[in-house]
């Protein structure tokens, strides 16, 4: 077995043991972390401060009757509380969606899914707080919820958003990619068909931290400092100006520690404007935290497609074309967060890998009784849902031509001569190298003895299965001209400083969640201009401190801003050649640049590093004509295009004949995603993901009962894999550098959340092969596999 | 109510509610917020501190439950201004990345190096298996884990100094290369 060493030198280092720029190096926020020195939202505690709770709606969908809060108010320890009819005086009632919906800040007419917020308590201590909640009587008239997609444009279905005008459905909205007609001609004449009906339920991200804010505003200034757990502080900021009504520039968000977030923390929720408007009410700081019930059911879901999934091939297994019909729930309110021209998101890179013919896709959008969101979890915008249906579809082709499931994939790649490659539905994927990954992962699997061991188990009456899966993604999102959010263009700022001593800061736009990035993006520095990554601060998640940009979420905060960082750093590095000719009294162009010094060409031994040239720009050296003083600048990163990392994926499972149980032997992760900056980085961030796919193929379901009550509201319900539930992982990878990026980085964020879970249910199904089974919804629990073995419906759970 | 008991080996006596959980006790009361709370039913185990060199669930205590006893929080890991070894290994071997379950999964990892100085792979996951990580897939976790095990009287050494000039420019825009 190959199994590849994360620890090995790095190359591009020139030190295994010191890299100033690429490599493996321990993370500059660890020392903080580990002592338990981290600063999270609910770790801030300001003079005065008091605590704010919610009620939540105990049904999905009912008329509200009436709110007595007089008992609540009287609790001891109870500053107010707030209802809807009190946020309508203030306009406040109902705040703009990421999608160009509405959603009720509080319930003011109707409850709309379970668990939507009623009523804030602001309180003295968080006890007292809950106490309250006990003590409001609310009066609901219970209404028939809309539970099933399916059932949500069925005449005569409830209307979850009566009170839009005109509003007489629950259809959001169809959107297309792809041509239809040449899609159907060719179905109509391929030799071989494969349809299923493929669905990625519901789930969602649950951060170990859950979703928070200390709002604090200061009258006399008209100034709100807000706290937040968010993903995205500038959008934040600019959303809270237009919601409040607040100035921009009176408004600071400050993002800090972020205890995890992959999606969850993009949106603004209610919790967070009532924070706010607590602050404003009561004159005194108000935090909010949401418990972790709250959390999963009140918060960014994720996924909940269904889709109707076609694929056309030859009978030799060349794959000819791909469509689909997908019914995507959105719940309540329409609140995705994604490029506003792409309602699906990404979806529409379901193409995969493959070279085709011929694509379409159609996806409906509908309301629901349930909670609002879709966009979450580390999707890329959905790419996760159209990497799971091509690859189930690429499985269930090979199962039906009865050809191995790898063969069939080598066959049928973009090849690498192809790139940069447009698919049929309009990406423009920029490089590629699908057949190398592919065999080195077949490689390290030991692919063909993994066969053979299958098939004498098999013999035996054991079921081990081998799953396969190949991912392309589409992130770093995205060229502004056709990606922004709510008017907002997907760019991002850097701003780099490098003081007098040669020691600097780099601020950046977008906000980690635990990705490292005070590491990398210094990283990123000291690479282009030889500063050791120690001596390099990133400033990030402080909109009074940092440049515009959108945010960390799809992938894109090294695609984006790791490309704005690295133009700073060679814009200041330019900036000091002419500084550096200044003190050496020559021209800029006899000057060459080696990593961290200008030095005269022809005479290395004359020239300034860094350090020296820092002191210069500050100094009192002349310098040249248009050329001012101290050594800085700033760019903002607008993309050419979108990143397209890549990776094959080799699951092996055994299922235990007598229970259904899958465990997950071994997983082979290869991994392209261009330009490595920090291997060990890089290799946590695939751990994190695989670990979601397992959690969603096997474990992790949001689902509902007839009356829209959430049955995945607690992590005893909803469960998580822990480490008993995870093998070793093996991961490997290539290097194909993106050729428009300005250090050919494609970002690694997302590739395994994405690329994991069919391998895993490809594996499952590929075990459950002697019993005729060709597919199985996520997750896969023991009483599923069990029944699928017995050839029963599937369970609900 | 008066509860008093040890915290990182300070003797402290603080008034509060018959009801108040551990963990608030601890991150309101004491102001020690590197324990975390993660959920409402005792299954993420971010609050997790050891009592009496065992751990537990701060959340599923009752701070007038811990009264006499000694805790431990993630604060009290490191001593006389050294790191505990398990704090290095997480730093070593990436056993953390967004930090929250961080403080729990450590304070486990310590109390099964004093039960089990050279656990091996299976006894490490079996030991933080009532705790969640959301980062890091939990193979990293149990690396730092190991690594503490065979460093068991680290110490934190000076860094050396850099020669940044010394090392070579590297162009990374052509390059290609597959691990093998």
């Amino acid at each position: 077995m190959t199994i590849i060493d994360e620890h090995a030198p790095n190359p591009a280092a020139g030190d295994a043991d010191r890299p100033i720029g690429y490599g493996r190096i321990q993370r500059k926020e660890d020392p903080r972390f580990v002592r338990g020195k981290g600063n999270y939202v609910d770790d801030i505690v300001l003079p005065g401060m008091l605590h704010g709770a919610i009620l939540r709606s105990p049904v999905a969908h009912a008329r509200l009757v009436s709110i007595d809060t007089s008992a609540a108010l009287a609790h001891p320890g109870v500053v107010a509380v707030i209802t809807g009819q009190d946020l309508l005086g203030l306009k406040l009632a109902w705040a703009p969606t990421l999608s160009a919906d509405v959603q009720a800040v509080l319930v003011t007419d109707k409850v709309r899914f379970q668990g939507q917020e009623v009523a804030f308590v602001i309180a003295e201590d968080r006890y007292a707080a809950r106490d309250a909640l006990e003590l409001i009587e609310v009066d609901y008239d219970v209404l028939t919820p809309v539970v099933d997609a399916r059932t949500a444009l069925a005449p005569g279905a409830p209307v979850v958003r009566d009170e839009l005008e005109g509003r007489t459905d629950n259809h959001i909205f169809d959107w297309e990619a792809g041509n239809a007609a040449e899609t159907d001609a060719i179905f109509a004449s391929a030799d071989v068909v494969v349809s299923q009906e493929i669905v990625y339920p519901r789930s969602h991200p649950a951060p170990m931290e859950t979703c928070g804010a200390v709002a604090d505003f200061e009258p006399i200034e008209g100034a709100l400092t807000l706290y937040e757990t968010s993903q995205a502080p500038h959008a934040h900021r600019t959303l809270f100006a237009i919601v409040s009504g607040i100035p921009e520039h009176k408004i600071r968000i400050v993002s800090p520690d972020i205890g995890g977030g992959f999606g969850n923390k993009v949106g603004i929720y209610p919790g967070y404007i009532l924070a706010v408007v607590g602050s404003i009410v009561t004159g005194r700081p108000v935090k909010w935290v949401e418990d972790r019930s709250e959390n999963l059911m009140s918060t960014s879901f994720a996924r909940d497609y269904i889709m109707q999934g076609e694929i056309a091939a030859t009978k030799d297994g060349k794959i000819l074309a791909l469509r689909t019909n997908v019914l995507a729930d959105h719940g309540a309110f329409n609140a995705t967060a994604q490029p506003t021209k792409y309602p699906a998101g990404f979806f529409h890179i379901f193409t995969g890998s493959y070279d085709l013919q011929a694509a379409h896709c159609k996806v409906t959008g509908v309301y629901t009784n349930k909670a609002p969101g879709g966009v979450a979890y580390a999707c890329s915008f959905r790419v996760t849902e159209a990497v799971y249906l091509v690859e189930r579809l690429v499985d269930m082709l090979a199962q039906k031509l009865e050809m191995d499931s790898a063969e069939l994939r080598l066959k049928n790649f973009i090849k690498p001569e192809q790139f940069p490659y447009t698919n049929k539905t309009g990406w423009e994927y920029d490089s590629g190298n699908y057949e190398r990954a592919m065999r080195l992962s077949m490689e390290m699997a030991g692919y063909d003895d993994l066969r053979r061991e299958q098939a004498e188990k098999r013999a035996k009456g054991e079921l081990m299965g081998i799953g396969i899966s190949f991912f392309t993604e589409t992130v770093g999102a995205g060229p502004r001209k056709h990606m922004d959010i709510v008017g907002l263009g997907m760019a991002d700022g850097a701003e780099l400083r490098i003081h007098p001593t040669g020691k600097a800061v780099v601020r950046i736009s977008v906000q980690s969640q635990g990705q490292g990035h005070e590491t990398t993006f210094a990283q990123i520095v000291a690479e282009e201009i030889g500063i050791p990554p120690e001596d390099i601060d990133v400033v990030h998640g402080d909109t009074d401190q940092t440049p515009f940009g959108l945010g960390t979420y799809g992938s894109r905060s090294t695609p984006v801003s790791g490309a704005a960082v690295a133009l700073v750093a060679r814009k200041v590095r330019e900036k000091a050649k002419f500084i550096a000719a200044a003190m050496l009294e020559t021209r800029p162009e006899d000057l060459e640049w080696e990593k961290g010094r200008w030095f005269v060409t022809g005479d290395p031994s004359v020239g300034k590093t860094m350090a020296e040239i820092a002191m210069g720009a500050h100094g009192t050296v002349t310098l040249p004509e248009g050329i001012d003083g101290n050594l800085d600048a700033e760019v903002t990163y607008d993309p050419p295009n979108l990143t397209f990392p890549f990776g094959a994926y080799i699951c092996v499972v055994d299922v235990d004949p007598g229970t259904g149980h899958v465990k997950v032997r071994r997983f082979i992760a290869v991994d392209d995603c261009g330009t490595r900056i920090n291997p060990m980085i890089i290799e946590g961030q695939v751990h994190g993901g695989l670990t979601d796919g397992v959690g969603m193929a096997l474990m992790q379901l949001i689902e509902f009962d007839d009356e829209g009550n959430c049955l995945g509201g607690s992590f005893m319900d909803y469960l998580i894999p822990t480490a008993m539930e995870v093998p070793d992982w093996e991961t490997g990878f290539t290097v194909t550098p993106s050729p428009h990026h300005p250090i050919g980085a494609k970002g690694i964020g997302e590739s395994a959340t994405v690329g994991s879970p069919p391998a895993i249910v490809n594996a499952v199904v590929d075990a459950l092969r002697p019993f005729g089974v060709t597919h199985m919804d996520m997750p896969c629990t023991p009483a599923r596999v069990w029944a699928a073995m017995q050839g029963r419906p599937t369970p609900p759970i | 109510m008066q509860i008093s008991m040890t915290v990182n080996g300070e003797d402290i006596t603080r008034e509060a509610e018959p009801r108040v959980l551990l963990v608030h006790f601890i991150r309101d009361v004491l102001r020690l917020t590197g324990t975390h709370w993660g959920c409402d039913t005792s299954n993420c185990g971010t609050c997790v501190v050891l009592m009496d060199g065992q751990p537990v669930k701060s959340c599923t205590v009752l701070a007038a439950m811990a009264d006499g006893h000694a805790i431990t929080t993630v604060e009290g890991l490191a001593t006389g201004g050294k790191l505990d070894p398990v704090q290095q290994g997480f730093m070593e071997e990436h056993g953390l990345q967004c930090g929250f379950c961080t403080p729990g999964m450590m304070l486990t990892a310590r109390a099964l190096l004093d039960n089990n100085p050279h656990p091996d792979d299976d006894q490490i996951r079996e030991a933080i298996s009532g705790q969640i990580c959301r980062c890091t897939g939990y193979a990293t976790i149990v690396r730092s884990v190991k690594w503490a095990s065979n460093h068991p009287a680290f110490v934190v050494s000076e860094t050396p100094d850099f020669d940044a000039a010394a090392l070579p420019a590297v162009d990374h825009s052509t390059e290609e290369e597959v691990s093998a």
